[in-house]
């Protein structure tokens, strides 16, 4: 049921991206270009998306999730620099081919050679955020034991 | 603003925030794309099933698009394969470091008024705007 779930979501999302027109890079670049011909639509996306969103979420705050034990929401709270860090990376890649991940993962079906290379770089930047994390984490928890021997 | 397209923003936007809703009352989980998709990178890794339907479910809407009558064009890319490559690792990594995206930090997490989540809204937002600038308008691309 859960497969099932999150199949029909991907699919309810997507044509939510279809039919806004968020799938088109070009026209989120025409949103991000305020000096330009300012294109405001990708701001009533995210209202509608916000009004929608924030009111199913009122109703499922109190509940228990239908095929899960509990709703998981995220629980860290600190703004911290990886956060701010991350999004600004984030933000420039986004600027320079106004491309984000659902948007770049939808547009596969395109077969767009050059798109394809996009979702593979960016599969291989969360991959190297992946390695990178465990050997920070490996190092923190060396120091931690050198320390308890000391 | 010869391209403003309100209304099918609107009903965009409002399917994107009802999948929003709906994922959270079936599984309980946030509908944050980067998130759902890093999630399957690695061993061992929890609840893949749903993850990969998800995605499934993304990838079959352009191709049932073009079976309805909705025609999908080809995204537009950067002219260079270089920006092409270097803009996806900085998304991919980005979104990791920061923990979400558009959706996940943009719509799910500001539709909770996360505190996290609309510091990286504003600041993914500003920092494409300026790139968006720089680009067009100052390097004149």
């Amino acid at each position: 049921m859960l497969m099932l779930a999150g199949l029909i979501c991907g699919f309810v999302f997507g044509w939510g991206l279809l039919i806004s027109g968020m799938m088109q890079p070009a026209k989120v670049l025409a949103f991000l270009d305020i000096f330009g011909a300012w294109d405001p639509s990708l701001l009533v996306v995210m209202a509608a998306a916000l009004a929608v969103g924030s009111a199913g979420y009122a109703i499922a705050r109190p509940r228990t999730p239908l095929f899960a034990a509990r709703n998981l929401w995220p629980e860290k709270a600190t703004i911290d620099a990886p956060l701010v860090i991350g999004a600004a990376l984030f933000g420039v890649g986004w600027g320079l081919t106004g491309l984000c991940p659902g948007p770049a993962i939808e547009n596969l079906a395109t077969l767009s050679p050059r798109l394809i290379v996009f979702v593979a770089a960016m599969i291989s930047g969360m991959a190297l955020h992946h390695l990178w994390q465990r050997r920070r984490e490996a190092a923190q928890q060396a120091i931690l034991a050198a320390n308890a021997d000391g | 603003m010869a391209n403003f397209t309100p209304l099918s923003a609107a009903i965009g936007g409002a399917l994107i925030g009802l999948a929003a809703a709906l994922l959270m009352l079936s599984t309980g989980r946030i509908a944050g794309i980067s998130g759902i998709v890093g999630g399957l990178i690695g061993w061992n890794v929890p609840d893949r099933d749903w993850r990969i339907a998800f995605i499934v479910g993304l990838i079959l809407v352009p191709i049932s698009g073009s079976l309805v009558g909705y025609a999908v064009a080809d995204p537009q890319m950067p002219a260079s394969w270089a920006v092409t490559v270097i803009a996806g690792l900085l998304v991919g990594f980005g979104t990791r470091l920061g923990g979400g995206c558009t959706s996940g930090h943009g719509i799910c997490g500001v539709a909770r008024l996360s505190p996290r989540s609309l510091t990286a809204t504003a600041v993914f937002m500003v920092v494409a705007i300026i790139v968006v600038a720089l680009t067009r308008h100052v390097l004149g691309g």
